[in-house]
């Protein structure tokens, strides 16, 4: 399989001194599932900001999608962005739009064609289920319900890499496990997936490669790693 | 870019207008208010500028010779006046132009005057004209200097006193100007923040899904665009209005003064434009200003 996410050697300083990467190696191929666990101020934040080009490397090479990204011009970043989806814990919805308005701003902000806009964000609301509250506005919904709006939003440019930072952060288990099976889909469907998480019991149970950062480096790398922390 | 999005910005940008209507009410105010003192200031510049212009141009220095002075002493006065620094031209005035001159600005009345003919005490003069109006002074000086001159006018602090007031009044309208501009350039970016602020979210998501930077920004350089040109509206009216009236009730008393005002059809294009490009300007600048911070994400 083809790396999808390759970081060389990669290191951030804060302009304030905070070294929070130290060197980090890392290989992601198509279609895999990670999570990145660690804990707060181990560098998860700054690992997720790295891939969607919000921070810059101060030193090393990060390629998406065979794209060095650390080179990337401000320019081009737009471009890159719209192949890349993000979950945040905050959900990140505009309160005065509908579902069906909230998923289609980020076709049109692009400037996809109506007809192909009205398609795509019909096919994902299917994907999250949540195609029968189109026209609800978001504090009509519940959290569980406003994730899976913002994960529909991510994945409507069929973008090949998802990240996802502490997606079920502000969620009940129960409705955590939704989500965890919208992200199932998701990469059922070939999508690469990084998602940073503190939910010890969502990594125990199901599965995948586990990256574990503390002091900016990366310590452990299992396929089908446990969470390893103590709560 | 496309039409159709295009079409989506302009709308974008009047519902946001509409939606934070007292805002934009107190942005368009204050272009508003701005460009009304600013028009009005540049109607009286471009005028005093004008008329000082004339004036300029028109300042001369009369050098009258001496009843004394023989036919040669005059020619060779003649000689000399042309030799002094600065002076351009140098035009000989007899006694007889001088006497009809003066009799054709009395008009009517001449025939009270017509005994002066016969005795015509007016003396000879020479009519200096200077490189620059400011050497009058100078020049003056020098010819007071030269033998078989009776008498040197130039005008005599007047001049100064106008050349004076002249600068000074172009000075403080300058900086009045630039002063008003940049409140409205403030007044509109800072109002423009506030709707970004309210906005700022979505500029996020824009961002983060991939909007360009211009994308981001059409919307408000449209808001500003408009809330400029739409201030500049009343202004532009106003200036017509005031200097309609001021045209046509002052230009006849003052062009017996030999002042003449720029005519009205003139100023009246030329400051409606100029206002409507300064309000387009001023808003554009502005809104441009305030959402630069917001595109670093």
């Amino acid at each position: 399989m083809e790396d999808m996410i390759l970081m060389q050697n990669v290191w951030k300083a804060y302009p304030n001194g905070v070294m929070a990467l130290n060197g980090v190696d890392l290989s992601v191929k198509q279609g895999e599932f990670v999570y990145v666990v660690g804990q707060s101020g181990a560098g998860k934040s700054t690992f997720i900001k790295m891939i969607f080009r919000e921070l810059k490397p101060t030193k090393g090479k990060i390629f998406i999608n065979h794209k060095n990204i650390a080179t990337l011009k401000d320019r081009q970043v737009p471009y890159f962005r719209r192949k890349i989806g993000v979950v945040f814990q905050d959900f990140r919805l505009l309160p005065k739009m509908t579902v069906y308005e909230n998923v289609a701003f980020a076709l049109e902000v692009i400037e996809e064609h109506p007809r192909l806009i009205k398609k795509r964000v019909m096919e994902v609301l299917d994907l999250v289920g949540l195609k029968h509250k189109m026209r609800s506005f978001p504090d009509q919904l519940s959290g569980g319900e406003q994730q899976r709006v913002s994960i529909a939003r991510s994945i409507c440019n069929r973008p090949p890499v998802l990240i996802a930072d502490e997606p079920t952060g502000n969620l009940d288990p129960e409705t955590s496990w939704q989500i965890m099976d919208v992200f199932t889909r998701i990469n059922d469907q070939g999508t690469t997936i990084v998602m940073a998480t503190h939910n010890r019991e969502i990594v125990n149970k199901l599965k995948h490669r586990v990256i574990a950062l503390e002091g900016g480096m990366i310590v452990r790398d299992e396929e089908e790693g446990d969470y390893g922390y103590e709560a | 870019m496309k039409l159709r999005t295009l079409k989506h910005h302009v709308s974008e940008s009047f519902k946001s207008l509409g939606r934070n209507g007292w805002m934009t009410f107190a942005s368009v105010s204050a272009v508003t208010v701005s460009l009304v003192l600013v028009g009005l200031f540049m109607m009286v510049m471009f005028n005093l500028n004008k008329i000082a212009g004339d004036l300029e141009s028109n300042v001369q220095v009369n050098v009258y010779v001496a009843q004394s002075a023989t036919q040669a002493d005059q020619a060779h006065l003649g000689q000399q006046l042309k030799q002094i620094k600065n002076v351009q031209s140098v035009e000989f005035k007899s006694k007889k132009q001088g006497l009809n001159e003066l009799l054709k600005s009395l008009g009517n009345d001449k025939t009270t005057f017509s005994d002066l003919q016969k005795e015509n005490p007016l003396p000879n003069s020479f009519i200096l004209k200077t490189r620059q109006p400011l050497d009058t002074i100078k020049v003056a000086a020098a010819a007071k200097q030269l033998p078989n001159v009776s008498d040197v006018r130039y005008g005599k602090g007047t001049v100064e006193k106008m050349f004076k007031v002249i600068s000074i009044a172009r000075n403080v309208g300058i900086v009045l100007i630039i002063g008003l501009l940049f409140t409205s350039i403030f007044l509109i970016a800072n109002t423009i923040k506030l709707t970004i602020v309210a906005r700022r979210k979505e500029i996020e998501i824009m961002k983060l899904v991939g909007a360009t930077n211009a994308y981001v920004r059409w919307p408000y350089f449209i808001e500003g665009l408009a809330m400029g040109v739409i201030g500049a509206i009343i202004p532009i009216l106003v200036v017509m209005i005031v200097y309609h009236y001021a045209y046509y009730t002052m230009s006849v008393s003052l062009s017996a003064m030999l002042i003449q005002l720029i005519p009205y059809q003139t100023m009246a294009v030329n400051l409606s434009m100029m206002l409507l490009l300064l309000g387009a300007a001023i808003g554009v600048w502005g809104s441009l200003s305030s959402i630069r911070k917001f595109l670093k994400i």
